[in-house]
């Protein structure tokens, strides 16, 4: 390769509906390299300039989100499993690409980097197993006191927006959408704001890995901007807060209750001292949470609503069962 | 049906419950006057006599009681699971030796058949409490890690519809995790929580643990944005519970809502058509349609619709409508005037809009407050009475031609918390339970409740579950 | 005299016709249906109800007495309890029918002469009704013969039970035929199901269709000499049967249960079940009966209890 040969820009763009849009408004802004030496220049080398979603783009989001929720939610979980795998068989092949957008996006070190695309790698396929176990998990057989059969079964509860984390721009990302889609709901995604390219190049990576349009959509651009109207929205059914300040939070948890959304608050410590006492063995939050953590189940079942079914067993003829 | 048979009058005996004059509120063990002093009365709805004059509790009362809430955790989340579990235990037991009582007082105080209380409310309030009881204990294996913890003072405001049974739903998982709980009664019924405290008494549960807040909205208000309580739990309106979603914003209260539906029944042309119309008639017409999780919207396949109406007016005109405390009344009283006046408003609403009403022929007594039950056909989804809760004895009748129609118009709607289906095709009961966004759905059956089966709702009815368990998330400190 | 009600003439015109119609009534949820049973079980009936529920009752037994070791001087015992149940109150209605074995019959009717209460016979190699059909429609014929006022006769379950159902319904047209008397009246005929034998209440429903069709007076739940007899949720069935068919041909038929009836409290439960389910049209003898034989001291006990405020005991009434 020689050093004189012009390198080729990518355009980074929004995903959206299994399709990649610059944003309707038109808008880009400028994404900076973080780095230490940057950092105390108070300017970071342009990386690139991302589109700026609108509101706009955001309503095309969700109406995507909201057409692609019956084919997703009704697609085997054995199947959902499979295209989750399947994410992280692509994002292996891709890298030493992320590997690098994430340095530049967090400051991190080469190493530093490969471990959290690592990282991030793995949680695919984490979440790509419990796909097909959560049901049994936290469903089941309820011994009712009657000649009833009655089962409960979780079922996603929807569209769902998240709000990603502004720090851990692919790992926390990833952290956040697979457990959302693992389930069968879809996402509309706010990347963070500062440091969207790993998210907008993660929608490369979905649009190869048979996962059907409109499961994931990436907007980049000014969190509040783009959550609020998502927040408001009639046609959305839960939100993830975690890359949500605490006033935006706040504000975001009262729109959502026009139609009472489903919300994930940003993660913040309990106020009463005995219970942070309590809690002094877990992971202390970076960005709101620790992503190397283990994920247990959380941000699975927060986007599950419990379905209970009865149906009448009785017995097997008229004189009752012979057991 | 006019009958050579009639039944003679049956009433259960009053004198089984002693009603004091007066109560006050149950703060850290001990009844006590509002800090203002204010009380109000409540009357009973199928006379409109006033049964009892209850304490009114202001934002004073609420601070007092969770700051007792707040001081009886320490030590009641200390205990070993196995001795909370006793003491729950106790209340069960308690409850079923004095479950008549509680059945006749709570006919009295909410109009409800006493044929409801005795063999619905009551036997599924200690069941409620047996049920949790037993989980005390056995927390470390619910499946919320090792040793889940509560979460503090749980802020518990309940509805009229079912006051002790609902009180159960809340106190019992909230006391089984080691929480403490503030309770809020309907302004309309209180006194089955006052008469609870009294067995928290009886049991020997230590003060300040359970504590119950007779009043009115704003102390309800008061409750939930109690800057001291970690856990609200709220069953009523829609509208009340955005309200307290809004309230809690920002905070890192827990909060569970079990709010409105608009239930779908849906029939179909193979179905068992007289356990469909006796499923119909219990989804609308128990508890006076008074039911959140009531099936108000009957979804019938054409080819049987005709059919199916006759045979639902027939058991309709059956009903017997009266003095709640006869053990043959079917309907009992409407609540309050005010929730009269909705249902009221809500049919006019239905038949100015071209809708067809049809009401069972029972003589309305001249006192207290009474609906006769009722139906509406010529419904469309874009009818009031399609959309909005009626909370009352009235069914609004839709039709339907395919299952994929059916599904559509079920799911239709700003709510999701309870569905119907009918048929004995087994196949398409699992296929269309599938497509339902409905928390509760009943194959061939309705309105049945049990401690171990979840209870909540999808969309606008709600998050959160009560009962089995995942009603024990709601007061664990889980994430 | 009506066969087959011609709204469903063609429902009968092959077996396979008549399984089409049978299986594509209604199915029964089981525990629905046990359910509402129950729920109407739980009616309190006090002081006039019951006193009118009571004499009804009464009114409604066909006091049965099917033993190997019955004798006339039995069957004369059994008849005079059924024209003057209680000896110490006149004002005791008497029962609906005596119901005997076809052997039996003349003595019955001779014992019954003039009073008003029926002799029923059992017939159609009752109970298990395992005999060539000649030997069931003779039985028939001895028992009209000797004064049987009703025949209460038996489906053949095994032919119900492997889906021959044009030979049941065959087989009871054929029975019909024979309670013909020479002067143009007819013997009513019951058609017990052996509802227990049945085993599914789709089975219970069906049977009551095929009785109904084949031109049955009444329908009754079974023989009493088998585990499961009447319950209140296979007569809240057979109930919606005859209400249906009523509704659809309008045609009333009558519904026996029988078996397993023993005290005042069941007997009104079930009475219960006729006036809420179909009405006061059924609130008579002659469309609502009991086979009961134990049933009748309950009742005027309860009858005794209610007319002197004093509980009564076994001695207070006559053992037959």
């Amino acid at each position: 390769m020689s050093d004189n040969r012009l390198s080729v820009f990518k355009t980074y763009k929004l995903y959206v509906g299994g399709k990649f849009p610059r944003s309707e408004s038109g808008r880009v802004y400028e994404v900076t390299a973080k780095t230490s030496a940057a950092d105390a220049a108070g300017k970071g080398t342009w990386l690139a300039n991302a589109p700026q979603a609108s509101r706009k783009d955001a309503r095309d989001a969700v109406v995507a989100a909201r057409k692609a929720f019956g084919g997703w939610s009704g697609a085997t979980a054995y199947n959902r499993g499979q295209i989750l795998y399947r994410i992280a068989e692509m994002l292996e092949g891709r890298k030493h690409q992320f590997v690098r957008e994430v340095a530049d996006a967090e400051g991190l070190s080469k190493s530093k980097a490969a471990a959290v695309v690592d990282a991030a790698i793995d949680r695919w396929v984490w979440y790509a197993g419990w796909t097909d176990k959560i049901g049994q998990i936290v469903g089941g057989a309820n011994p009712v006191a009657g000649p009833f059969f009655n089962l409960s079964t979780p079922e996603p509860t929807g569209v769902v927006a998240v709000v990603a984390p502004q720090k851990s721009s692919f790992l926390g990302l990833v952290s956040v959408v697979a457990p959302v889609i693992a389930t069968g709901n879809t996402a509309v995604v706010i990347a963070s704001a500062d440091a969207p390219l790993p998210a907008l190049s993660l929608g490369e990576v979905l649009a190869t890995s048979d996962l059907p349009g409109g499961v994931v959509n990436i907007l980049s651009g000014k969190t509040a901007e783009l959550a609020a109207p998502l927040a408001s929205h009639q046609d959305v059914n839960a939100i993830d807060l975690t890359g949500a300040d605490a006033d935006l939070a706040k504000e975001l948890e009262i729109a959502a209750a026009d139609n009472l959304k489903r919300v994930l608050r940003p993660p913040v410590s309990r106020h009463h001292p005995e219970k942070e006492a309590q809690s002094s063995d877990r992971p202390q939050a970076v960005d709101g949470d620790d992503w190397s953590a283990d994920p247990g189940t959380h941000r699975l079942t927060a986007f599950l609503e419990t379905k209970t079914v009865w149906h009448p067993t009785g017995a097997l003829g008229v004189s009752g069962s012979s057991y | 049906m006019a009958s050579a048979f009639e039944y003679a009058p049956a009433p259960e005996s009053r004198s089984v419950v002693d009603i004091a004059p007066s109560y006050g509120l149950f703060i850290d063990g001990e009844f006590t006057d509002a800090a203002d002093g204010k009380v109000f009365k409540t009357v009973s709805p199928s006379s409109e006599e006033v049964l009892s004059e209850v304490a009114q509790a202001g934002a004073a009362d609420v601070d007092r009681a969770v700051k007792a809430a707040r001081k009886a955790f320490e030590k009641w989340s200390a205990l070993p699971g196995s001795e909370r579990a006793k003491y729950l235990f106790r209340i069960a037991r308690i409850i079923q030796e004095r479950s008549r009582e509680l059945a006749v007082l709570e006919t009295l105080d909410n109009g409800k058949p006493i044929k409801e209380t005795r063999d619905a409310d009551l036997p599924l309030v200690a069941a409620h409490f047996f049920y949790y009881a037993g989980w005390a204990d056995k927390l470390d294996h619910a499946g919320y890690g090792a040793n889940p913890r509560p979460l503090g003072v749980a802020g518990q405001v309940i509805p009229w519809n079912f006051p002790l049974l609902m009180l159960a739903w809340k106190i019992a998982p909230a006391l089984a995790t080691g929480n403490t709980v503030v309770l809020k009664p309907a302004e309309t019924t209180p006194l089955s929580a006052l008469f609870f405290a009294d067995i928290c008494r009886q049991a020997g549960l230590p003060k300040g643990v359970v504590n119950i807040l007779t009043g009115y909205g704003d102390a309800g208000a008061a409750l939930v944005q109690h800057p001291d309580v970690d856990k609200v739990a709220f069953t009523g309106s829609t509208a009340v519970g955005k309200a307290i979603a809004r309230q809690v914003a920002g905070t890192d209260k827990k909060v569970t809502l079990e709010l409105g539906g608009k239930g779908a029944n849906i029939v179909f042309d193979d179905a068992p058509i007289d356990q469909a119309v006796e499923g119909i008639v219990t989804g609308i017409f128990f508890n006076q349609g008074q039911v959140c999780c009531a099936g108000s919207r009957l979804l019938v396949q054409e080819s049987i619709q005709d059919e199916l109406l006759d045979s639902l007016k027939r058991r309709l005109s059956t009903l017997r409508l009266g003095d709640p405390l006869d053990k043959n009344t079917d309907i009992g009283a409407i609540n309050s005037q005010e929730q009269l006046s909705r249902i009221t408003a809500l049919v006019e609403t239905g038949e100015a809009e071209g809708a067809e009403r049809w009401s069972a022929p029972c003589d309305l007594p001249s006192s207290g407050y009474w609906f006769a039950p009722t139906l509406f056909t010529n419904v469309t989804q874009a009818h009031t009475i399609a959309r909005d809760e009626i909370f009352g004895p009235v069914l609004s009748v839709l039709s339907f031609r395919t299952p994929d129609e059916a599904v559509a118009k079920a799911n239709n709607s700003q709510y999701g918390l309870s569905a119907g289906i009918w048929t004995e095709k087994g196949s398409r009961i699992l296929a269309v339970a599938n497509k339902l966004r409905a928390g509760v759905v009943w194959a061939n059956t309705f309105n049945k409740f049990d401690p171990t089966s979840p209870f909540g709702g999808y969309k606008e009815s709600g998050f959160g579950r009560e009962g089995g368990r995942h009603g024990l998330e709601a007061y664990l400190d889980v994430r | 005299m009506p066969t087959t009600a011609p709204a469903f003439s063609d429902a009968t015109a092959s077996d396979g016709a008549l399984r089409r119609f049978l299986h594509g009534l209604p199915g029964v949820d089981a525990v629905g249906l046990e359910a509402r049973a129950a729920s109407l079980g739980t009616r309190s009936i006090k002081t006039t109800a019951k006193a009118y529920a009571i004499d009804l009752a009464i009114s409604m037994i066909d006091l049965t007495t099917l033993e190997g070791a019955d004798t006339p001087g039995k069957v004369r015992a059994l008849a005079a309890k059924a024209v003057n149940p209680d000896p110490t109150d006149r004002t005791t209605p008497h029962t609906a029918a005596v119901c005997v074995y076809p052997d039996m019959a003349a003595t019955a009717a001779a014992a019954l002469a003039g009073s008003g209460v029926k002799v029923a016979s059992v017939a159609t190699a009752f109970p298990a009704g395992r005999a060539a059909l000649d030997v069931k429609l003779a039985d028939v014929r001895d028992a009209v013969a000797a004064g049987a006022d009703e025949i209460d006769m038996v489906i053949d379950r095994g032919a119900f039970l492997s889906g021959h159902y044009l030979k049941v319904y065959e087989e009871i047209l054929a029975v019909k035929a024979e309670c013909a008397r020479a002067d143009g009246t007819d013997a009513r005929l019951k058609v017990i199901f052996e509802t227990g034998e049945l085993s599914t209440y789709d089975n219970i429903r069906r049977a009551s269709w095929l009785g109904m069709l084949a031109g049955a007076d009444f329908i009754k739940t079974s023989t009493g000499k088998v585990g499961t007899n009447a319950t209140p949720a296979n007569t809240l069935l057979m109930l919606e049967a005859v209400r249906d068919f009523r509704e659809q041909t309008g045609v009333q038929i009558g519904v026996k249960p029988a078996g397993g009836i023993r005290t005042s409290k069941d007997a009104i439960k079930f009475l219960v079940l006729v006036n809420e389910t179909v009405g006061e049209d059924w609130l008579d003898n002659h469309w609502f009966r009991f086979g009961a034989s134990s049933l009748l001291n309950d009742l005027l006990m309860q009858r005794q209890k209610l007319s002197t405020g004093r509980y009564s005991g076994p001695d207070y009434v006559t053992v037959d």
